[in-house]
Formats: C-alpha cells, structure tokens, sequence
C-alpha cells in the first residue's frame, strides 16, 4: 500500500481533491447546488498556493465548458464541474467539446433537471447529455468519486481516446455525505498520469502556426470525422478496464472498470444498478445471499459508450434481470439503463426482465425497496407473470 | 465491408491548416473543366489567387499550382489571368479529382 493521507470529507472535496493531484492548467467553474463545495474548495486551494490553474471567473456554465474546451485544444489540462441546470445550459458547447475531441474532465453531481422544480438527486440530467459524445462515468462512493476522478484524466486524454469525460455522483447522497477517504500523494499522482506523457502529443494550437480547429467538415470529411469518434468510444471501453487495472496495480484499489459485478458467481438473478443505489443494493444483496437467495449486483461504471460486450458476458445464462434506474426514459415507459439492458437481448437470450423507478428528486431507496425487487425479480424467473415496469414507491401496497 | 484506410483529416477532429486546407468540402467533385496554368507565361502577379474564391492557387516559388481538391472549375482565373497563362481544359471522366497533385 502507498503512502497516503486518509481524511474525512465529502464527495464534492474528493473531486477537488483530485483535481489538485492531477494539476490541471485551466479550471472554469461556475457554482451550482449540489456541486458548489467543488467550486469552494478548489477556490481556497488556488488561494493557498496548492493549485497551480489559472482559474477563469466565467458568467455561466456555458462559458465555463466553451472556456475550458478553448484551453483545452490550446494544449491544456483542464476542469470543470456542474450539475443539472448548469449541464443543460453548457448542451451545445459540450457538442463542441466532444467534436473537437478535446480532453475535458467534468464532475457533474446529479440532480433533477429543470421541470419539476428541486433541488435534489436524480439521474435524469446525465441522461438527457447521453447522445452527445461525451465519456459518461458513474460512481458510487466517496474513495471512488476521488480514483475515478483521477483516472479520468488519465481516460480523457489518453492518445487513443481523446475525448472528454464527465464523472457522476449522486447529489446529496454522494456529494454532501463525509466517509473517509484515501488521499494519494502527489508525487505518485504526477507518476501514475507520466504515462500519458510518454504517448504521441495530440494536435494543439501553438503560436505562429496559422490552425484552424473546429473547422468545417462536410459530407465525406464529417462522416470520417464522425467514424472515428464512435471507434475512440469504443476503444474507451477496453481503455477504462485497463486504466482501473494499472491504477489498482499502482493504488491498490480496483473497482472493475466498465462495470463491477458484486456476487454474481452462480447467481440466477440479477440486479442492475448505477450510483449510490449500489450500496444499498449490495447490503440487501449480503442478507438475501445468506439466506440462499442467488441474487448478485452488476453495478454499471460507464454509461457511455455502454459496456455491452462485458454486459453480455455477465449477464449470460441467468433466470431474471432487474435493472434500477433513477431516471425515466421519456417514451418507454421504463428506466433508460433498462432499455439498454433489454437491448441485449440477442446476446443474453429471453429472460424476464424488469425495470424499477425508483429515487427520484431525493426519494430514499430503502433496503426494503430493494428487498421487494429481488422478490419480482424471483418471481420472474419462476414463471409468474410480471410487470415490465414498477414505479417503485407509488406502488399500492398489497 | 473494411473501412478505407484514408482519411481527409489526419487528424482525429477537424483541425485545419490555413497554408494547405481550408475546407473540408470537396468542391473538386463538381469541377468539369480544369485550369492548366503555361508556367512559361506565367509571372508569378499573383491575381488568378487574389480571385480564386476558394482559395486554391497555391504558391509554388515561381509559379502557382492549382489546388484541385477545391478547384471547382469555375474559370475565374483564366478569365482574370492578364496574360493568358490559365486555359480551362475539360475533364476527363475518370472518376479521380487528384490526378495531377
């Protein structure tokens, strides 16, 4: 094990923490509930001489991503970090991002979008960036909000992926809760990301070389362009396993890369999960295992590109599929990760599948939830009829 | 079906260089007349680039080559050339733009 400090603090000061370990050049944020600790505490650290970015003060969340995207392709490591509104407001910028490839880190904590007004965790606003070409990663806990963060850097500008990450956490559950959590040192940070330094350097603008970037890309150069976007997300997936690997190998904390699968060995059922529903999860999971139940967890990392081949593997050869999602998908009637599940049919054969809603706006998932899904889950796979969809806390009690 | 190996970027966005490309539209496709520049009469006044509207006269030390990714065809700089160095010959229907570059 490396020297590390350990510290008490909240998922909002682990992504800032992080981020001083990775030193970016250029940081632009713009304050919003539930990210604000991330602005506050990367603030105080530029004043107390422990951040070397040049920290731009911008208007809005828009300029905050076009303002880091412009460094960004200047050659820079950048950061920043939103949530929820601030997401929507930066949606066409973070096109430009994703299309000029440039390697930008983004926290966003999760939280309900605009609409229905509150202030309070959901997945929604991650889900309506999805088709935007952007990395998506969702973590669970603390330690892992302060890992991923650094190991996304290291993803984002990778030479063979080159495209910007956004990190999610549940707001409030994450991102205001405090656990302990393991501080690397500096040093072995700056070691860890070196490797990106001994890869090809990507295209920069660089002082008297008239570049244009951005440019026009028709017809023919837009569809090559587009090509070798999606083939730098597909790499992204191997990538991501092997970056967990090298900085579990390096850290000594691994977390399995595009998906963790908790207690599926010989498991019929399955339940499918992202965030910190995934704790909850795992501790129904324990008492339903020891009471003969063979019931596991996948908990999904990466939302975009989706794991699909890792996914498949796992999900082979079982009786029953749940999946539970914090989000809806507007048109399906059904979670939006469910959806994407129950497109893997071909590959995981006709199995029961079942998706719940459940934890939006802050509405707690309590173990007796989960309880109640692995019991529909089961059902499933004996056979019963079952209901594709639950809203998980509106159900009638029966 | 494979992919084609190339690509009309190098790069992996759409980076463009002021001094070679300008845009990624392939208005060569359209040509069906090309310019032909007599390198004899030729003195290097530089008006067929000062016209060009996509840019394509391309410097060449003492003479200019056309850029035929981009030229369309339009004949401008024959029109304009003030000693009759550009004629405009037809295409051949090969199917290929760069065939000359």
């Amino acid at each position: 094990m490396r020297k590390h400090d350990t510290k008490v603090i909240t998922g909002n000061a682990c992504s800032a923490y992080a981020v001083r370990l990775c030193q970016p050049d250029v940081v632009a944020l713009y304050p919003i509930t539930p990210q604000t600790e991330v602005v506050e505490q990367l603030a105080r650290f530029k004043a107390d001489g422990e951040l070397q970015a040049e920290m731009i003060e911008v208007e809005g969340e828009n300029s905050a991503m076009n303002a880091v995207t412009a460094a960004s392709i200047a050659g820079g490591r950048v950061y920043t970090a939103t949530s929820s509104y601030g997401l929507a407001f930066m949606y066409d910028a973070m096109m430009q991002t994703a299309g000029f490839r440039a390697p930008v880190v983004m926290t966003n904590v999760n939280r309900e979008p605009p609409g229905i007004h509150a202030v309070s965790s959901g997945q929604q606003d991650m889900i309506a960036t999805r088709d935007i070409g952007w990395l998506q990663l969702v973590v669970e806990e603390n330690q892992e909000v302060l890992d991923v963060t650094i190991q996304a850097f290291r993803l984002a500008e990778d030479y063979d992926i080159q495209l910007p990450v956004m990190v999610n956490y549940d707001g409030y559950f994450v991102s205001h809760s405090a656990e302990a959590v393991k501080i690397p040192m500096p040093e072995d940070v700056a070691q860890y990301l070196s490797a990106l330094e001994k890869q090809p350097k990507r295209m920069k603008l660089v002082p008297g070389r008239s570049m244009g970037a951005g440019s026009h890309g028709l017809l023919l150069a837009y569809t090559e362009l587009r090509y070798k976007h999606v083939a730098a997300m597909e790499r992204a997936k191997a990538k991501f396993d092997q970056i967990d690997k090298e900085y579990g190998d390096f850290f000594g904390r691994y977390y399995g890369g595009q998906i963790e699968e908790y207690k599926t060995d010989g498991a019929d059922l399955i339940l499918v999960t992202s965030g910190s529903a995934a704790g909850t999860a795992k501790t129904v999971i324990d008492v339903m295992r020891d009471k003969g139940m063979k019931v596991g967890l996948i908990k999904l990392r990466m939302f975009r590109p989706f794991p699909r081949e890792r996914l498949s593997r796992a999900l082979q050869r079982r009786k029953a599929v749940g999946v539970l999602d914090r989000s809806v998908d507007f048109g399906w009637n059904c979670g939006p990760v469910y959806r994407e599940i129950r497109a893997l049919t071909p590959e995981i054969g006709c199995v029961p599948m079942l998706s719940f809603i459940a934890g939006l706006a802050n509405l707690d998932i309590t173990a007796g939830d989960v309880e109640a899904m692995i019991d529909d889950i089961y059902a499933a796979s004996l056979g019963s009829r079952f209901q594709e969809t639950t809203w998980v806390s509106l159900e009638e009690k029966t | 079906m494979a992919i084609r190996k190339t690509f009309s970027y190098p790069y992996e966005s759409a980076w463009s260089d002021a001094d070679e490309l300008l845009l990624h539209l392939d208005t060569g496709t359209w040509r069906t007349k090309r310019p032909q520049i007599d390198t004899d009469k030729c003195n290097y006044c530089g008006l067929c680039a000062l016209y060009c509207p996509p840019q394509c006269m391309l410097a060449r030390g003492d003479y200019f080559e056309v850029n035929l990714q981009y030229c369309k065809g339009c004949g401008i700089c024959a029109k304009e050339c003030p000693r009759g160095a550009i004629t405009m010959v037809l295409e051949e229907l090969s199917g290929k733009i760069n065939a000359e570059t």
